[in-house]
């Protein structure tokens, strides 16, 4: 950060507010696609102990199920025709986010049930073992050539100050804030308690009449869910032209270090994690670009979020809002 | 008098290596087979002479050298680590700056064999020693998810050094298998062209495959002698409970550090030997994947032991030739026959445009999956079907098929 105030308060005038601006409003609008990837992996952990390393995979499954229902096919907007298109592609996100919830649900019982209480190393490794076999079937899916979403917004830009934001950008923001509010009114109603007592102690919850296994599969629907948010937004201009393709999925790869920053089991931390996640990256790639900055090489900006992780580790191992272990003999 | 079986007299005979007569006979024949696998006399084993399938035991090899450095740290020490391939590039490089040719923009200095090699070990086990401070500080799943990083940072690392990496998807050449004293013009032992070996005739194939069986049994040696020593004991202490090792004094930090050097120095022999035997590596190799695929072999092998390590090895480099092969059987009997077993053939591969099929022999993605993509599909199967069904991996069925055996015609 000072870094970036240096470089601001050197180059002075106009010009330089409006590079500040750009890189923090579409920080912003990246960490909370960040939010929302490391708010479903910190819902899974909590819930389950499972550190989801397939999370990128189901956000490019989400991401490629809303192009196919957008743009193939059109469901469910070719039903509802009456609807503006806005709407109707906002209902084809919707059906692909529950799709790919119901994917999450599927795997929780396959894969990750039989699996509880084993060893760490085989835990992390059926989560890399799903992310591949995810991973797989939504490349051949996707087919060799990246699928645009058919987003109602396209490259279309608003200024906001001095800063010129997409709209897709604050549909990204709008929608994260949706889930926030969403999650934390989930916490409160009964399902919800119901998760956080498992997480704080399961057997006293098991022995509270809660069921552990309905909690971890709604904990999996839901963080799938987030993750196919996510994977949308991130197809979208201006984070790819393109739409979605076969490098989706390891987008999401820099969610974890959003997560380790915030501390593995804090929902808090995974939203903040996110935003400092998103904000890094992006002044990474508006400032530490150029000829003087020739010796970091390509794609600094994608190593920035590990970077960031390190050093808050080395300061604090838990992270910044995570519980310290502690640890008895 | 025949004694018990398994009765040891003496702490000695009980560490032993190969403690059973079984064994050693085993090891033995084992060892044989695997000798005069390059000359194509074991009846049933003869196409493994092929110099393909010879190019894909030298990999085996090759990645049961670094899988052997992941036991110790993971297997052992019990410390989860997703990073295993940066320590392989770091391998490889170092292998191509001191024994690489000057190329296009990269260094090298050309020096021979007996110095690049152990160098990469060396320069790999000091920037693993380097690393593990910040690692020992975290545990668990943190671990991992640090180690992760550190493959990321080390991809863009090696991206960002073409000087010495080649730059990205370019890539440079790596040192050959050549044994020279100093940079004298003929090598003293030349292991990339054919030519007769103490009178027998051999191809570069053969004898890379040499070669490399040569350092991964020295490996397997230093591996399993580990594990019987003070330091192995303190790595499986600090494994099982760690407090409870620190309360018996067992220097948890300093171990752990010597399990991510000693881990490391193999890696980075692998690395330059795969420099050595590919010849030419882009820094996007040693990816995510690549340690995935370590990790694989363990998990598929079986944890925590080096038989089981391996049978990984062997079963996680194989398996892709074995599926691709099986696939083109497939394709074929789809494409020629008729019949029952082409109604099945041609249900699992599709060969025509619109022909449904799982796999596809076409270029492209559709109908079905490419071979790669369905290799890939079926190693992730694989590893899940392994880790629900048999955590032990192919060990575990091993002891399974031994234990049945020991007391059959008994159950239990």
């Amino acid at each position: 950060m000072t870094l970036d105030l240096l470089v601001f308060a050197q180059a002075g005038g106009q010009e330089a507010v409006d590079k500040f601006a750009n890189a923090t409003s579409s920080g912003i609008a990246l960490g909370a696609i960040y939010a929302l990837l490391a708010l479903g992996l910190v819902l899974i952990y909590k819930a389950t102990q499972v550190l989801n390393f397939a999370h990128g995979a189901l956000a490019a499954l989400g991401a490629f199920f809303a192009a196919y229902l957008a743009t193939v096919i059109n469901f469910p907007g070719r039903y509802a025709t009456f609807l503006p298109t806005t709407a109707q592609w906002i209902l084809s996100a919707l059906v692909a986010v529950l799709i790919t919830a119901a994917v999450g649900l599927v795997l929780e019982r396959l894969a990750i049930r039989p699996m509880i209480g084993e060893p760490l190393f085989s835990v992390v490794m059926i989560t890399i073992a799903l992310d591949i076999v995810i991973r797989t079937i939504t490349d051949d899916l996707i087919g060799t050539n990246p699928r645009p979403l058919g987003d109602p917004w396209g490259a279309d830009v608003v200024n906001i100050g001095p800063a010129i934001v997409a709209k897709s950008e604050i549909a990204t923001v709008v929608v994260t804030i949706i889930c926030l509010i969403g999650i934390a009114l989930f916490f409160r109603s009964r399902y919800g308690v119901a998760m956080r007592a498992t997480a704080f102690d399961q057997e006293a919850a098991m022995a509270q009449g809660i069921s552990a296994g309905r909690i971890f599969a709604l904990a999996w629907a839901i963080g799938a869910g987030l993750a196919a948010a996510a994977g949308i937004f991130s197809s979208l201009f201006p984070r790819s032209s393109i739409g979605v393709s076969n490098t989706t999925a390891f987008f999401a790869f820099r969610a974890l270090p959003a997560i380790v920053i915030g501390g593995l089991d804090s929902v808090t931390g995974a939203v903040v994690g996110g935003f400092i996640v998103g904000l890094a990256e992006s002044y990474a790639g508006a400032y530490l670009v150029g000829p003087s900055w020739s010796f970091l090489g390509l794609g600094f900006a994608g190593v920035m979020p590990y970077l960031v992780m390190l050093v808050v580790l080395l300061v604090r191992p838990y992270g910044l809002f995570g519980t310290e272990e502690i640890r008895r003999v | 008098m025949r004694t018990r079986p398994r009765l040891y007299v003496s702490y000695s005979s009980e560490m032993a290596l190969l403690p059973t007569w079984t064994q050693k006979i085993a090891a033995l024949v084992f060892l044989g087979i695997l000798v005069l696998l390059p000359f194509g006399v074991i009846p049933g084993l003869g196409f493994l002479a092929d110099n393909d399938w010879l190019k894909i035991l030298s990999r085996v090899s090759l990645f049961a050298i670094g899988a052997l450095g992941l036991h110790i740290l993971s297997g052992l020490a019990g410390q989860v680590s997703l990073g295993h391939a940066f320590f392989v590039g770091i391998g490889a490089y170092t292998a191509a700056i001191l024994g690489g040719e000057v190329g296009k923009g990269t260094w090298g200095l050309g020096l021979p064999m007996w110095i690049w090699l152990p160098a990469a070990g060396i320069v790999a086990a000091l920037i693993g020693a380097l690393i593990a401070p910040t690692a020992v500080r975290v545990r668990g799943i943190y671990l991992a998810i640090v180690t992760l990083g550190l493959v990321f940072i080390g991809e863009w690392i090696f991206r960002s050094l073409p000087f010495i990496t080649g730059g990205a998807q370019a890539g440079r050449k790596f040192p050959r298998f050549e044994f020279r004293f100093w940079k004298e013009e003929v090598p003293a032992v030349d292991f990339t062209s054919d030519g007769p070996w103490f009178g027998v005739q051999l191809t570069s194939e053969a004898k890379t495959y040499f070669l490399l069986l040569a350092f991964v049994i020295i490996a397997v040696i230093i591996a399993k002698n580990l594990q019987r020593t003070r330091v192995g004991r303190a790595f499986m202490s600090i494994r099982d409970r760690d407090i409870a090792a620190e309360v018996m004094g067992v220097a948890e930090a300093k171990n752990k550090l010597l399990a991510f050097a000693l881990s490391s120095a193999f890696a980075g022999l692998t690395g330059a030997l795969l420099g050595a035997f590919v010849g030419r590596l882009v820094p996007e190799g040693f990816s995510l994947f690549m340690s995935i695929q370590f990790i694989a072999i363990l998990l598929i092998g079986g944890i925590g032991t080096v038989t089981g390590t391996l049978l990984g090895s062997m079963f996680v480099i194989v398996l892709p030739r074995v599926v691709a092969d099986l696939t083109g059987l497939l394709a074929s009997t789809a494409e020629s026959g008729s019949g029952f077993f082409a109604a099945i053939a041609g249900f699992f591969v599709s060969t025509a445009e619109g022909d449904p099929g799982i796999v596809s022999t076409l270029p492209g993605t559709s109908p079905g999956l490419n071979i790669a993509q369905f290799n890939l599909l079926l190693y992730g199967l694989l590893l899940i079907g392994f880790l629900i069904f048999e955590p032990l991996g192919l060990y575990g069925i091993w002891i399974r098929i031994r234990n049945y055996w020991k007391s059959w015609p008994f159950t239990y």
